[in-house]
């Protein structure tokens, strides 16, 4: 077989986090390849490799059977490598045409040069691209300006096109638009290479399919020879036994209640789709979804950090819409969440662990000044209860190690006494050792009958930690589930949203029967 | 009568095309994303280093080209300051004003005391700066310099102001109609989209706060020239110029054309401070109550008026449309 790409060894490290392994990939000419993998497998380090983003630390590239080096997007591009990236790299003041002017070689030294408007109506034609060349990006939907970056890269004369998860922002019917796009220019000669967790489009439009897991090549499979379950399998691996402890404890009434919650993200696209789900006490509650899929929009709303478009959320029978973050917090919710470069929320790196311990509580001390001996106290407390290691409580926060950093977080969280704790990825590039101290923090409040909501990323954990694991898939819920009385594969299934059970088997999903909602407000919110 | 208006007008341009000089610059280096607020510093390296380069050989072009290689060298410092080892702009602008106005002084002082003294700008017969000195001033051109009122406002002005003009004027089909000001622009916008397409960041970056620096150099040099050439030890040639371009690019909302308007009508309110008693005696009735204003108060107009103009620039968003997005931040391909 002819191929346009050969991956032989690629691995790539951002400081001592390894994104790619050792990974062997080929793509052979005129085919759609999908290249399948959980949030954070490395798919989209990969790609930016090719397309001259980032540079390997070692290992070889073939292109067309030559071996190459890509140190640039140009030379990505003189190589015939187009990529369509997920965060859209457009212009938005420019108008299409001076967005694919950018790049366009050749074509005298003016803008609107001699055929530029032509050669680009040309190549949209050619591959039925409906498009205004004349619309100022900012202007444009979603889908339009994906259709422009597709142009652009058929226009600069790519032959090897990669698309970085194409249909996470499109409607059912534009993804068939897109797919038939890919499927003429599969048929002019192109190779394509399509990031995606969608099962059911990778069957759709793929020949093959490559799965990476945990930054490590996992294997290439043909689609017609293959299933959405086999594969489920390879992305998220066989079940793993873990020795996470999970004390039952008597559960409460439900403390905090959320029905019909729907949020917008930064972009005002919905992120979070009339969800209904309760926590009780001395329960954890796993969120589980592909990264992106609403979690982050999720606890800020709750936390009172984002605006909810619709519906309750019921704390101890009072609402909570509306409250000033500091009131929720009063109110006795607490949120830790670890951002994906894991200082960004919650802890001012430059500050030591006492001052990151006043900035929760400053508004406890009387008079104008901050009570640093308490404070101390409290940061001291901290590092012994949740074993920090750290030099003392003056240390900068951002000299402590990351686990290190996360056990500060979220000491400072559970120190305030909270009834419902709401942690977002607390173990995300921890050490075994360290996650299992986490893992510990969370049992022990969670026999104190403090309800936790548990937003994670690796199911292994989340079947061994968590009681119930709700799945969301496109801030829409696919269903809640009982950890003892599932499996990887089904959480996979509906996480890819190839499986709904809301509702399903006369379950009513996230509506607790001993709701604290009178039937009065359940008459309004139905 | 007519002599006071003509004589407004022609002042708003003869001693307000510094500030011309200095916002294109500024709006080039702007264009490519980054913000330079060594505006004062580098006019004040090009203006004494490109007048001593012009006193020395007596010639006005050579003392432009060196004031525009002196200032393009210290677009060069920040440049690399920035863009290769990723400083923080603004502390960088500031030093480089800070810097640049030492540099003046350092110079100017040293070479007062020094035995041949500070080179004298005259025209006598016998000097030695004869005609680097004429090449300055005004130009007459045929039937244009002739005309009434018009001739003597408008035609009638040294070099330095035409190529001002001209040069806001090329800079403006630059960014407007060309493949490289469409690159230069995208950088300033999104660069990492254009970098993704093949445009190199690092040298579109260097070129153009290299070339903005130096046409702030030439401004610095005009400014001088039109305080005679000499040497204050206690008052800089540029005298805040720098900063009121910076003002300058925002009211111009990043447009070397509108740039051309805004400095004449802050030269407007500049001029007034000169002028006004001249206004008031040539119509007591009408303008006879400017005397009653304080002059401070004229003084302080050109700083009261950009304050203004931010003000009411930043209020609006309509008005940043120009605003480059990513201005003011470095870039660096592999941040995540």
């Amino acid at each position: 077989m002819e191929y346009a790409i050969e991956l032989k060894g690629i691995t790539k490290s951002f400081g001592p986090v390894a994104a790619n392994k050792n990974i062997n990939l080929s793509l052979a000419k005129g085919e759609i390849l999908a290249l399948l993998g959980e949030n954070g497998s490395g798919k989209t380090t990969l790609m930016n490799m090719l397309s001259g983003i980032y540079m390997p630390d070692s290992g070889s590239i073939f292109i067309n059977g030559e071996k190459a080096r890509i140190n640039s997007p140009e030379d990505s591009g003189r190589l015939g490598i187009g990529m369509v990236h997920q965060h859209f790299k457009l212009v938005e003041r420019f108008t299409a045409l001076e967005n694919i002017r950018i790049g366009m070689r050749g074509n005298g030294r003016f803008i609107h040069g001699k055929d530029v408007r032509k050669k680009i109506e040309d190549t949209a034609a050619k591959f039925g691209f409906e498009i205004d060349l004349d619309k100022v990006v900012a202007n444009m939907a979603v889908s339009e300006k994906q259709t422009l970056e597709i142009l652009k890269v058929l226009c600069y004369g790519a032959k090897i096109i990669i698309l970085d998860e194409p249909t996470a922002v499109l409607t059912v019917q534009e993804i068939d638009k897109l797919f038939a796009v890919l499927r003429a220019m599969k048929a002019e000669g192109h190779s394509i290479i399509i990031i995606t967790h969608k099962l059911n489009e990778v069957m759709a439009i793929s020949d093959r399919v490559a799965v990476l897991r945990h930054g490590e090549y996992i294997d290439t499979v043909v689609t017609a020879e293959t299933d959405e379950k086999a594969l489920t399998e390879l992305m998220v691996g066989r079940k793993i036994t873990l020795n996470i402890d999970r004390p039952v404890i008597e559960k409460t009434h439900p403390l905090l209640e959320i029905r019909d919650l729907t949020v917008k993200n930064d972009e005002g696209a919905t992120a979070i789709d009339h969800i209904n789900f309760y926590i009780r006490g001395g329960e954890i509650l796993g969120v589980a979804g592909i990264a992106g899929s609403g979690q982050k929009e999720l606890c800020e709303a709750i936390a009172g950090l984002r605006k909810i478009e619709e519906g309750k959320m019921i704390h101890e029978g009072e609402s909570i819409v509306g409250m000033s973050p500091k009131k929720i917090l009063e109110h006795g919710i607490s949120m830790s969440f670890i951002p994906e470069d894991r200082l960004g929320m919650g802890l001012a790196p430059s500050l030591s662990i006492t001052d990151n311990m006043i900035l929760k509580n400053y508004n406890e001390a009387k008079g104008p000044f901050v009570d640093r001996k308490s404070a101390r106290e409290e940061a001291q407390k901290v590092i012994e209860r949740l074993e920090v290691v750290t030099p003392s409580t003056e240390t900068p926060v951002r000299r402590l190690s990351g686990g290190n950093v996360q056990k500060v977080l979220l000491g400072r969280e559970i120190k305030s006494g909270p009834n419902v704790l709401i942690t977002a990825y607390p173990v995300r590039g921890l050490d075994i050792n360290s996650s299992y101290t986490i893992y510990n923090i969370l049992n022990d409040e969670k026999k104190k009958g403090t309800g936790i909501l548990f937003v994670g990323e690796d199911l292994d954990v989340m079947l061994a930690l968590c009681d119930k694991i709700m799945v969301i898939c496109h801030g829409k819920l696919q269903g809640v589930v009982n950890s003892e009385h599932t499996t990887k594969e089904e959480i996979g299934l509906m996480m890819t949203g190839t499986l709904n059970i809301v509702n399903k088997e006369g379950k009513t999903d996230g509506i607790a029967k001993d709701s604290a909602f009178t039937s009065d407000e359940e008459d309004k919110s139905v | 009568m007519l002599d006071v208006f003509t004589l407004f007008l022609f002042n708003i341009i003869v001693y307000n095309i510094p500030l011309l000089y200095g916002t294109t610059g500024e709006i080039m280096i702007e264009k490519s994303g980054s913000l330079n607020l060594g505006v004062e510093g580098t006019m004040a390296i090009g203006a004494v280093v490109g007048y001593l380069a012009g006193a020395k050989t007596n010639s006005l072009f050579v003392a432009c080209i060196v004031s525009f290689i002196a200032a393009g060298l210290v677009g060069l410092l920040f440049s690399f300051l920035t863009v290769t080892l990723q400083a923080n702009q603004n502390v960088t602008g500031l030093t480089i004003t800070t810097f640049g106005v030492a540099f003046y002084y350092f110079i100017g002082n040293a070479l007062s005391n020094s035995k041949g003294g500070w080179p004298m700008f005259s025209g006598a017969e016998e000097s030695a700066t004869k005609a680097f000195y004429e090449q300055s001033q005004a130009l007459h051109i045929p039937v244009l310099s002739d005309i009434p009122f018009f001739g003597k406002a408008l035609f009638s002005h040294g070099i330095l102001v035409y190529v001002a003009i001209l040069i806001a004027i090329l800079m403006s089909v630059y960014f407007k109609k060309t493949v490289p000001g469409l690159k230069l622009r995208a950088i300033g916008e999104n660069p990492a989209a254009a970098d993704s397409l093949g445009v190199n960041v690092t040298l579109y970056k260097y070129l153009h706060i290299i070339i903005g620096s130096g046409i702030m150099g030439i401004g610095g040099l005009y400014m001088g020239l039109n305080m005679g050439g000499t040497f204050e030890g206690s008052n800089c040639w540029i005298n805040g110029y720098g900063w009121i371009s910076i003002a300058l690019v925002i009211f111009a909302n990043w447009s070397p054309a509108k740039a051309i308007l805004g400095t004449f009508i802050f030269g407007f309110f500049n001029t007034l401070r000169v002028q006004n008693a001249a206004l008031a005696y040539a119509f007591p009735n009408a303008l006879g109550w400017l005397t009653k204003i304080p002059s401070h108060f004229f003084s302080a107009l050109p700083f009261i008026i950009t304050l203004i103009v931010l003000i009411a620039s930043s209020l609006s968003k309509k008005k940043k449309s120009g605003e480059p997005q990513a201005i003011g931040r470095n870039y660096y391909r592999e941040d995540r």
